[in-house]
């Protein structure tokens, strides 16, 4: 074993008022049984975890650290094994049979899982789950397990325990079901908990919650902690002490400070500097108005005044040099039909929005703002309710399927998971090749040719034109994705959140790429993302969306560095930065904004939640129907053709 | 569906950052296609595989024995033919008379001479027959109704829906009767088309869940981007996504047609002399069980046969077909395993 590093997990000078480690991992590998070979995902792991101590271990997905930690508690898929040692409190773990862990899961070792909605039995009550984790474990009554049930509750704040005890996981919206998961986990006081990437489905301004309740728990209950994540902000928010793992290697662990202010290896170092970082933007380039093709403020910056009740900025009218709008939409009102004795619901509110040729708008906003819906309606995936949508000037309120043809030519769409959004039955040339061959630019040799030189723009080998999207790593997938969309040179570019199911070191070459073909092609963009620092780079300017409404629309610079709404403070707050200090400054700074609201807000921040988690939960649904349909269900859904 | 291309071996890879970030669980799959992944995980089921080999066996076995249509035949009586009876009772003379015979009617004669091996082979062919075309064509028919149902939903749904639920409701056996008899039984093919017209609805449904549940994915929306019209979507995009689910409920459907068509034939509502099929065979001679018992175990035999190869093979399909099914390594190939690991451990040290 190469790591370059000398101590292994154990700190060589443990502070003098450490405890006694509570989990002692030594030599520990992993291995999966592929097609006749073994392959390690995970060699020589080495660490301790002392009671009340957080362990952050940090990479990128396939460097092993959640299969490293799974397997202390036997549940690796079947074909994978795990060797070496790894005491709990001086009892080995591994290798015990069935029986054995089931009494020490869920008892001395608990876990909380990334996805709390499909870690939670849907056809259950949270307070039933509790209750029976409790019961398996523990003598006890059902009613003082239950009681216990609430108090849990209450320890995790989930808003009115009593009654969240009897509520279903689907009637909780994401932050508090993950409150719920971890009440369950805390259930029987265990020894160690395994966080696995806690937060990485929710929010930022949850993810800040969760954060802040994790924070909290681990000076109430005396556990060891375990955090496997991704994300260098959450480490920095919440970790004693940090394990970069990579291939599965530990390339470098030590405590927070070190590995953030003085980290020794250079994946470390690559790792944190991928991170994008709120703010380094605006702060550092200050003569960006070369760099982009519109200058910042110039532009089209008109805005809904309708939610806000105060005059915003309004930096007169267009330029005379720019002759239109790529996208443009006045009082838009986006529905989602009814279902059955469902009424309509309106996703998008009535909201102004206008990007000019060749610019960059960043739509930020949380889950459930309607910042999808937008894009969607742009490519005329969903039709327009209300209002006035023109793309490249043409309306696309009540347009013929006909015409729609004509519009998508100058205008397509990146989309969130390159995964699902490439047939997986054919090869990624033939996937790209589509656009040209269907509105008839190209066609044999000529598109083969179209190909190859797309594919180079995407730096991606030209051999790979015959591959298919499951050979193909994320990045590379999500390349192929862009690709596609570029292939009719269009005016107007859609991107949904086009990296968010990207590692951080691939997101950071992806929107390097992103950067270099917009200057190239020089196309219109609305980069829809939930990740501030990710639309900071990239944007001239950035719309906030929450709940349908536009919140507020700036040049970047003003919306990062004097946001005018405490919607878009908050949101700032709640980005955890890597950086330990400078992070604590950050949540302190969010404590103060969320305490000074609270009095002025508190039915109107309930009433958005609602309002947020109803969109949310339809997204939601369709995601799922997307899944679950079978063959003896009669559809309800809207009925929209299949022609749209 | 179809084999793809073999690919080309990894070249020119930009950047080796990001392949590294493929996952072990890839390694399996790497440089295959999805047609060849599947392939690789049929030939390793076991049952399948023998399954396959059999059913070619009998396959080969029924189309050149008596000939088939323009194939000529091997074997030296016809179906129809009445020879003079060999054994006492028509018995057979295939047996182990001092090391095996085969004998000149190794499946035995019935009570008027005819050769049962030459009975029996028609009746596989008249069997196979229909089993091949209730599959080709109510697989047809299932596809497209649910394709329709599925992918334009709405009122179109309901319609084809609400009248696959009605021939639903009436059982199969029944209808294929009336329709057997009335389409006059000596004609397998007019039989088999009959049957198909009832037996397309379970297919209909899967497609149409299938269809249900591929269209709401993202590539579906990125093909309407490109400018894909809806029968575009449908063919190119949709259907192969769904061929599993078609091919394997195919394979079902077939082994349930060939017993199918046996019910009826055993009712004397399907085949009818003096044409043959295997369930007309069992009808035929099923008063003579007790004395000449040969002539109800042969194409009984091959009922079972063909029906168990069928099925085995959908299993076999299924299996491949599914992209989460893991594969539990045997202890021999985990110790094979090891054993390699070792080696190459023992060969790196002694090199260093």
């Amino acid at each position: 074993m190469t790591t370059d590093y000398a101590t292994g997990g154990s700190p060589a000078a443990p502070g003098p008022d450490a405890k006694a480690p509570i989990l002692e991992v030594r030599d520990l590998t992993v291995e999966f049984f592929v097609d006749g070979e073994w392959f390690p995902a995970a060699v020589d792991v080495e660490y301790d975890v002392r009671p009340g101590e957080v362990l952050a271990i940090v990479g990128e997905s396939g460097s092993g650290k959640t299969q490293s930690s799974m397997s202390l508690i036997g549940l690796l898929p079947p074909n994978g094994r795990a060797s070496g040692s790894a005491r709990l409190a001086g009892r080995e773990l591994l290798g015990l049979n069935h029986k054995q862990l089931s009494s020490v899961r869920g008892k001395d070792v608990s876990v909380i899982f990334q996805e709390p909605m499909t870690a939670l039995n849907p056809v259950y009550t949270v307070g039933f789950q509790i209750v029976e984790t409790l019961r398996v474990h523990f003598e006890m009554t059902p009613k003082e397990a239950r009681a216990r049930a609430v108090e849990l509750l209450r320890l995790v704040d989930l808003p009115n325990p009593e009654e969240a005890v009897d509520k279903y996981p689907h009637q909780l919206s994401g932050g508090q079901r993950q409150r719920a998961m971890i009440a369950q986990a805390l259930a029987c006081e265990p020894k160690l908990l395994i966080a696995d990437e806690p937060t990485t489905a929710l929010d930022v301004t949850v993810q800040a919650e969760i954060l802040k309740l994790m924070r909290d728990l681990r000076h109430r209950v005396d556990a060891g902690i375990i955090l496997i994540t991704h994300d260098m902000g959450v480490v920095a928010d919440l970790s004693d002490r940090v394990m970069v793992m990579k291939n599965g290697r530990v390339v470098e662990s030590g405590t927070s400070d070190e590995i953030f202010n003085r980290p020794q290896h250079t994946y470390t170092r690559q790792l944190l500097d991928a991170v994008p970082h709120l703010g380094s933007e605006t702060l550092a380039a200050q003569g960006l108005h070369g760099d982009h093709p519109v200058a910042e403020g110039a532009g089209a910056l008109r805005v809904s005044e309708r939610p806000l009740g105060q005059p915003l900025q309004r930096p007169g009218t267009l330029d005379a040099s720019q002759t239109g709008y790529a996208l443009e939409a006045s009082g838009l009102v986006i529905e989602y039909p009814g279902r059955g004795r469902v009424p309509a619901f309106r996703a998008i509110n009535g909201i102004d929005l206008a990007i000019g040729k060749g610019e960059v708008v960043g739509l930020v906003g949380e889950s459930g703002s309607g910042k999808t819906t937008v894009g969607r309606a742009a490519v005329g995936l969903l039709p327009v309710a209300g209002g006035s949508l023109k793309v490249n000037g043409v309306e696309l309120a009540g347009i013929k399927p006909k015409d729609l043809r004509a519009v998508r030519q100058d205008v397509s769409i990146v989309f969130q998971d390159p995964g699902s959004s490439l047939n997986p039955r054919l090869p990624i040339g033939e996937s790209i090749g589509e656009p040209l061959k269907l509105h008839k630019i190209a066609s044999g040799a000529d598109l083969d040719r179209r190909v190859e030189s797309l594919l180079d723009r995407v730096h991606l080998p030209r051999a790979m034109r015959n591959r298919y999207p499951h050979e193909l790593s994320g990045g590379q997938r999500q390349r192929v994705g862009i690709a596609r969309a570029l292939a009719l040179s269009p005016k107007l570019l859609i991107a949904d959140e086009p990296t968010s199911a990207l590692d951080v070191s691939v997101q950071a070459r992806v929107l390097e790429l992103f950067q270099e073909l917009q200057r190239e092609y020089g196309f219109a963009c609305l980069f829809i993302s939930h990740d501030l620092a990710v639309v900071e780079i990239l944007s001239n300017r950035i719309a906030v969306m929450n709940k349908g409404d536009l919140v507020e629309v700036g040049p970047r610079a003003q919306i990062l560095r004097a946001p005018q709404q405490d919607y878009t403070r908050r949101l700032l707050a709640a980005v955890p930065v890597p950086n330990p200090a400078e992070q604590k400054l950050r949540r302190e700074e969010r404590d103060r904004l969320l305490a000074a609201a609270a009095p002025a807000g508190t039915s109107a921040a309930q009433a958005a939640v609602a309002d947020g988690q109803r969109v949310q939960a339809f997204e939601d649904e369709q995601i799922t129907n997307a899944g679950r349909y079978e063959g003896n269900i009669r559809p309800r859904g809207p009925v929209d053709g299949g022609s749209v | 569906m179809s084999i793809q291309p073999p690919l080309e071996p990894h070249e020119g890879i930009v950047d080796p950052a990001e392949n590294v970030e493929n996952a072990i669980e890839l390694k399996e799959v790497e440089g295959l296609s999805q047609g060849r992944i599947v392939l690789r995980r049929f030939v390793r089921h076991r049952g399948a595989m023998i399954s396959a080999v059999v059913l070619t066996a009998v396959v080969l076995l029924v189309t050149t024995s008596i000939g088939w249509g323009p194939i000529p035949g091997w074997w030296q009586y016809g179906y129809k033919e009445l020879n003079p009876i060999v054994n006492a009772g028509g018995a057979p003379t295939m047996g182990f008379d001092g090391g095996f015979t085969v004998g000149s009617h190794p499946f035995g004669q019935d009570n008027v001479g005819h050769d049962g091996f030459a009975l029996v082979m028609r009746g596989t062919q008249q069997s196979l027959t229909v089993m091949v075309v209730i599959g080709l064509l109510s697989t047809t028919i299932g596809v497209v109704v649910g394709a329709l149902a599925g992918f334009f939903r709405g009122r179109l749904d309901d319609l084809l829906m609400r009248f696959t639920d009605m021939i639903i409701t009436i059982p199969v056996i029944m209808i294929g009767a009336i329709l057997g008899v009335l389409v006059g039984g000596a004609n397998p093919w007019s039989l088999a088309v009959a049957l198909s017209l009832v037996s397309w609805t379970n297919m209909a449904r899967l497609v149409r869940g299938q269809f249900l549940t591929l269209r709401e994915r993202e590539f579906v929306d990125a093909a309407r981007v490109a400018g894909a019209s809806s029968a575009r979507i449908m063919f190119k995009h949709i259907l192969p996504n769904a061929v599993g689910v078609i091919i394997v409920n195919a394979t079902l459907l077939m082994a349930s047609a060939i017993l199918l068509e046996t019910a009826l034939s055993y009712l004397g509502f399907g085949i009818s002399s003096p044409e043959v099929s295997l369930g007309q065979l069992i009808n035929e001679y099923q008063t003579a069980f007790a004395t000449r018992p040969w002539l109800f175990w042969w194409p009984g035999l091959f009922i079972v046969t063909i029906a168990l190869c069928v099925n085995f093979i959908g299993d076999g399909l299924r299996d491949a077909f599914d992209p989460r099914q893991r594969r539990i390594p045997t202890r021999r190939a985990l110790a094979k395993a090891d054993a390699r690991k070792a080696r190459a451990r023992a060969k790196a040290t002694a090199s260093a």
